[in-house]
């Protein structure tokens, strides 16, 4: 390809800036993208405490209290509490970019981008609600 | 009219204010290494960042190259970073952008040739990789007439047919500069436009060159490409449709393996 030319007095040299290592420092819609990416770690955080919830509730009720009585530490409510905001910054960077992915027509007409947005957040906070209420109450 | 547009040209905003260009200069004959110069212009009320360099290049400094045709936003050939953001250089106001200083540097993500000017065959070649013309299995012949369409069928991809290759989703793009051999947002935007016409049926043979890492798995979905696009082709969400119909046609082959292609 023509990636590497040789350079001859009729194919001047070309200039080729490199991206610093801290590209995504130098504008704030970058900083966002690459915040969005780590959050995905507390993401992934959530997963694996509800996995080691499921295996002590598979090991035992002694087990189960146990692993209770380890997520009441206050490392780990610290730790949850933490994890809650990336979360939550991660749920509605991703339901505002659902549009993009999301082509949906009505007759003739594009739904509009709010819309499906709009809806994908009321799914969230009412699915959300439904199952703290069914925890809490509990 | 046109003497009209002449005149207006000449009506200063305030009593003789100037505004500081810095320019980009690479000349390859002289230095390794670019350098930003800067130029004192004039502020003109209806003046573009495109107008500033043109009045760099008749008055002070005829040495300055760059591309522009069209000065109305259509030929997409006067692409530049301004103050850090990719945009039409013809459709930026110098207004917009006082006190200044206004920095101008050639769209990033691609080698400079001269200055303002950039290396744009890469994306010449992927463009034509993924075949961006209709493709029939077989032609209809000519007396069997034209392929129809309906409007609800034109507005399928109507949106992604408005790119005018200016590059500057390239440019605004950072998994193209870490890794230029991602195909990119406008060329999947425009093989898109071809796979979502009701008269193509190449969308086949365009999956084997787009459903591939280089293709639109590499795409992290950062988003500026579509909001830098001059003509809301929106090659974002193109991208994201085609990952979503790639994965259920994953699914479908993967569920149903006799299920034709
Ligand atoms: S998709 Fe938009 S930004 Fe990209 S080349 Fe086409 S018109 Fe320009
Ligand atoms: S000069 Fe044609 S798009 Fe700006």
């Amino acid at each position: 390809m023509s990636a590497n030319p040789q350079h001859t007095p009729y194919h001047p040299r070309w200039y080729r800036a490199s991206m610093p290592i801290f590209w995504w420092m130098r504008r704030w819609i970058h900083a966002r993208f690459i915040l969005r990416e780590l959050t995905s770690i507390f993401v992934a955080g959530y997963a694996l405490v509800y996995l080691l919830q499921l295996r002590a509730l598979g090991l035992g009720p002694e087990a189960y209290a146990r692993f209770l009585d380890l997520l009441r530490s206050p490392l780990s409510i610290s730790l949850h509490g933490v994890s809650l905001v990336f979360v939550i910054y991660h749920s509605i960077t991703w339901f505002n970019l659902a549009p993009r992915a999301l082509a949906l027509r009505i007759g003739d007409r594009r739904v509009p981008d709010k819309v499906i947005a709009g809806l994908n957040f009321v799914a969230w906070i009412s699915i959300s609600a439904a199952l703290a209420w069914v925890t809490l109450k509990g | 009219m046109a003497v009209d547009s002449l005149a207006g040209n000449a009506a200063v905003v305030a009593g003789g204010e100037m505004v500081t260009l810095e320019v980009f200069r690479y000349r390859p004959e002289e230095e390794t290494e670019p350098v930003y110069q800067a130029y004192e212009v004039p502020v003109h009320k209806d003046w573009v960042v495109l107008d500033a360099l043109n009045h760099i290049k008749d008055h002070l400094d005829g040495t300055l190259s760059f591309r522009w045709s069209c000065r109305m936003g259509v030929c997409g050939s006067c692409g530049m970073m301004v103050n850090g953001d990719a945009t039409l250089t013809c459709a930026t106001f110098v207004e917009s952008l006082l006190p200044g200083p206004i920095r101008v540097g050639p769209l990033e993500n691609f080698p400079v040739v001269r200055d303002l000017i950039i290396e744009m065959n890469d994306f010449m070649e992927k463009l034509e990789s993924v075949k961006p013309w209709i493709i029939r299995d077989e032609e209809k012949s000519l007396e069997d007439g034209a392929y129809l369409q309906t409007p609800a069928q034109l507005a399928d991809f109507k949106q992604f047919s408005m790119c005018i290759n200016c590059l500057l989703c390239y440019a605004a793009c950072p998994v193209y500069g870490l890794e230029p051999s991602f195909t990119g947002p406008a060329v999947i935007a425009l093989a898109q436009r071809y796979n979502l016409d009701s008269r193509d049926q190449g969308a086949g043979e365009r999956n084997a060159i787009l459903n591939t890492d280089e293709g639109i798995w590499q795409c992290t979905l950062v988003g500026e490409c579509s909001v830098v696009c001059p003509k809301d082709v929106d090659p974002a969400a193109a991208i994201q449709r085609y990952k979503v119909s790639s994965t259920l046609q994953w699914y479908q082959k993967l569920l149903m393996p006799w299920s034709g292609k």
